[in-house]
């Protein structure tokens, strides 16, 4: 007997949105969590009294209420959700700060361009015809040939300060490749960080993904933590069923995977490890400073710093530990909230070396953990005034931690170069979604969830 | 159905997508897509209600009838006649 029409791996933001669809067309949905908590890669915690995000900085693709197109007012169309369920706060203003330049950004893109307009005056014109080639650009097709970013943007802006710029939040904020990004998750990310915008509910990702899963559950959908797939077992290029860490069984006529496309590969009985693609390599250690005053007591007011300490911005995996010439200092409570007033907090990523981190022998690891966010905060205060003395709690987590609690390999936070954009494996009905899919930021990933399910498995009635 | 319960069918989808948008002062004659945006992905989701709620089967070469309020409600007459008015 077949007992449910899709199971779903992972209780992520794409694998929640994906089950919401199905759920609400009436199909028997389950999805299974191996972690204690929901979230994946976008999730929260609590410790020592402390309530945590994991991933989430800002929300992208900020869209007002009311409004009626973009990424955001689609996603809670598809789920049937109101603008409130999200509670989305604006932020105040973000910086890209490099060597003797720096330009300020918001919600309105009318900033950005005076910025440039006065740091980069001879850029003028060729900035205004790379923003027509990104409007052009119709970055959400499913079927469209990888072009590299870099050529494409240096083709028209001859300023390599400028290009390095533009380009360091938005390969922070979601590139899976050293170096380059493929043009259309350039468009994606331009779009959704200039154009559109940050936010944040006050309540961090859990009113987000709290929201989802209440919806999921009202709508008659399972959802299963502690539960690990250990085994996909196939039959004539079919999925058949799930084994799970406890040895249990579960039989489904689907299976849609948000667990990442190497790791569900993987996943698959007869599938060796030369069968898998790549996973991805980049990723970040993150610092998060609890503080005795708001940030803005300091004189800090941005939301987001991204900043770079050399001549050239390089978005690489490191020789080292970590990379501390770059960053990204987030203030959590440096967004729109009203009076809500709530610990400060400055939080600071850089990218790190996932094979450095995951064989520090366990002796060393806390203490290589101490040392680099020391050197990390170092190189940051370059940019943000010094918080030092105001500081009360500090964790950190690296890509050791992301591996744990995630599974994804090397602790990967924007899956692997190569998308997989309509979501099909071997298996005809084992389907991929979430970051390996390829649509980026948090309203992505639901997307992601969103357009697999609807391509896939809701045709059929 | 009467074509009156079936304007009500439709405007009870609408809401379901669009739970923000004020409904009251919407025209029958002019396209769901010029006064509420609605796209493509919006469009199968009226199908699917439809197919959800009612077991009306549309056909993708069909969709067009579903421009506006006043030509959604007429190439549903025939369809759902016989079916009872929710309400």
């Amino acid at each position: 007997m077949v007992k449910y029409d899709t199971v779903i791996i992972g209780a992520g933001l794409s694998g929640l949105a994906a089950g919401i669809r199905l759920a609400y067309f009436d199909k028997s949905v389950c999805i299974l969590e191996r972690h204690t908590t929901i979230g994946g890669l976008n999730s929260f915690y609590r410790l020592r009294e402390r309530n945590h995000d994991v991933g989430l900085h800002a929300v992208t693709n900020y869209a007002p209420p009311g409004t009626k197109t973009g990424p955001l007012s689609k996603l809670l169309r598809q789920l049937r959700l109101r603008w409130d369920d999200f509670r989305l706060c604006p932020q105040r203003e973000s910086t890209v700060a490099f060597p003797g330049c720096t330009l300020r950004f918001n919600n309105d893109f009318q900033l950005l361009l005076s910025q440039i307009e006065e740091q980069f005056p001879a850029q003028r014109d060729n900035f205004q015809r790379l923003l027509n080639r990104i409007d052009e650009h119709d970055e959400l097709s499913l079927n469209d040939v990888p072009t590299s970013a870099r050529e494409i943007v240096a083709a028209e802006i001859s300023d390599p300060l400028l290009v390095d710029m533009l380009f360091c939040p938005l390969m922070f904020y979601g590139s899976p490749t050293a170096s380059d990004m493929e043009f259309s998750q350039f468009v994606i990310m331009f779009k959704s960080i200039f154009y559109e915008g940050f936010a944040r509910p006050f309540e961090g990702v859990r009113l987000i993904l709290k929201s989802l899963v209440r919806q999921f559950k009202s709508l008659g959908g399972e959802l299963k933590l502690r539960s690990g797939v250990r085994t996909i077992l196939s039959e004539n290029q079919r999925a058949t069923a799930l084994v799970l860490d406890d040895g249990s069984t579960i039989e489904t006529k689907n299976i849609l995977s948000s667990a990442g496309s190497a790791e569900t590969i993987r996943l698959c009985r007869g599938r060796t490890e030369e069968d898998a693609p790549q996973p991805g390599e980049i990723s970040f250690v993150e610092t998060i400073f609890s503080l005795d005053c708001q940030p803005a007591d300091l004189g800090h007011n941005q939301t987001i710093v991204f900043y770079n300490n050399t001549p050239q911005f390089r978005y690489d995996t490191p020789d080292e530990a970590c990379d501390v010439d770059s960053g990204i200092v987030c203030s959590p409570n440096n967004f729109q909230y009203g009076d809500r007033v709530d610990e400060g907090r400055i939080r600071i990523t850089a990218l790190a070396n996932p094979d450095i981190w995951m064989n520090f022998a366990e002796s060393d690891y806390i203490r290589e953990k101490d040392s680099w966010c020391r050197r990390i905060v170092d190189s940051a205060v370059a940019h943000v005034p010094d918080f030092r003395s105001h500081v009360v709690d500090t964790d950190m987590f690296t890509p050791r931690t992301i591996k744990k609690f995630t599974g994804h390999l090397n602790g990967c936070v924007y899956g692997a170069p190569q998308k997989i954009r309509d979501g099909r494996t071997h298996l005809e009905n084992l389907f991929l979604c979430g970051t390996d899919q390829g649509f980026l930021g948090i309203i992505g990933a639901m997307l992601s969830g969103i357009t697999i399910a609807n391509l896939h498995l809701l045709k059929t009635p | 159905m009467i074509a009156e319960d079936i304007r009500q069918v439709i405007i009870d989808i609408l809401a379901r997508i669009a739970p923000d948008e004020d409904l009251s002062d919407l025209q029958d004659d002019v396209a769901f897509r010029e006064q509420m945006e609605l796209d493509s992905m919006d469009f199968l989701d009226i199908v699917m209600e439809l197919r959800k709620q009612y077991r009306v089967q549309i056909p993708e070469e069909e969709y067009e009838q579903l421009i506006s309020m006043s030509s959604t409600v007429s190439y549903l007459m025939p369809r759902l006649k016989d079916v009872e008015s929710p309400a």
